[in-house]
């Protein structure tokens, strides 16, 4: 009596873990992979923190390689990745913006008085405009824009060490690299 | 009653937002009932009352009222910003490719293993020394 197809039920449920396995491990679900990766950063304008007259718009990205940081005094993740954004600014040539995103303003400025301002500049985005636009779904998020502007990585969570030595660093430095050299640069 | 306006209250989070008319409204409802939030995985825009899921309701009146887009361009709008993953209904593109090929895959070997059990010749009769034995073991019990 032939008994090897008492063992296809067996195979299929093997087949069902091994799938689910993968699925549920390989990806986090709460990494949600950006739509921006590749694509130019989206047109905006948005008022500075801090000098509500005067407006920034998609301009002031572009020349130089920058990390945006989309950040809040309400995000406690924020406050831990802070002193890392501190370190890079103290260590490395890029450029950092940040994007206050749906908090208050005064906060906001006494964080930046209090903790330090790792920031070029920070852009206001009171309601969350701008952040519908990046597809920022929390706080923190951070984008990766070489010279052009175009998005060349982003960072769901906070910014840690590892998270720069390992992914932001490297690709920094193939932007650098690869950019033509600036006239008395 | 009662059940009726509790059930609408529980997946109405407050939005107070006005509409031209009952088809603008039906279309702004459809539309906030099939994108997912992005934040809370397994809830709609319309279910859920993550800050987030408030912005993009806000945007998708917007794009609605203001901008008058169709409703294809308010899922590509909003599938261009937060990916496939707001979209209920992920396209077929080769990392769903086992998504969508899996229920099929299914189907073929739950098939293969129907026609095997019905194919299999019936049991043969018991003999009669056999049919003895087993009556002796059954009275033994």
């Amino acid at each position: 009596m032939k008994r090897t197809g008492l063992f296809i039920p067996l195979g299929v449920f093997l087949l069902i873990i091994v799938i689910g396995y993968a699925g549920f491990s390989l990806t986090d679900p709460h990494q949600l992979p950006s739509a921006l990766l590749g694509k130019a950063f989206p047109e905006f304008t948005v008022p500075l923190l801090g000098d509500s007259d005067t407006h920034v718009d998609r301009s002031a990205l572009l020349g130089k390689p920058v990390l945006v940081n989309v950040w809040a005094t309400w995000c406690p993740t924020c406050k831990a990745e802070h002193d890392e954004l501190m370190r890079i600014k103290a260590l490395s040539e890029l450029r950092i913006v940040g994007v206050n995103y749906k908090d208050d303003e005064r906060l906001a400025l006494k964080w930046l008085a209090d903790y330090g301002d790792p920031y070029d500049f920070t852009m206001q985005d009171l309601d969350g405009s701008l952040g519908v636009e990046l597809g920022v779904y929390g706080a923190p998020e951070s984008f990766l824009l070489n010279a052009e502007g175009t998005v060349i990585y982003k960072r769901v969570g906070e910014i840690n060490r590892r998270i720069w030595e390992q992914e932001i660093a490297p690709r920094f430095a193939v932007l650098v690299a690869s950019e033509p050299v600036q006239p008395g640069g | 009653m009662i059940l009726v306006g509790t059930a609408t209250w529980a997946a109405a989070p407050v939005d107070t937002y006005s509409f031209r008319d009952a088809q603008e409204e039906s279309r702004y409802r459809a539309l906030i009932d099939e994108f997912r939030c992005p934040k809370c995985l397994n809830t709609n825009l319309s279910g859920s009352d993550a800050p987030i899921a408030m912005d993009l309701r806000r945007k998708v009146y917007r794009l609605l009222t203001d901008d008058h887009l169709s409703d294809d361009e308010i899922r590509t709008y909003l599938q261009e910003r937060y990916g496939d993953f707001v979209l209920y209904d992920p396209p077929f593109k080769p990392a769903t490719w086992a998504l969508w090929l899996a229920p099929v895959g299914f189907v073929f070997i739950s098939g293969f293993v129907l026609l095997r059990v019905l194919r299999q010749s019936p049991a043969e009769p018991l003999s009669e020394s056999e049919t003895e034995r087993l009556r002796v073991i059954l009275d033994d019990n």
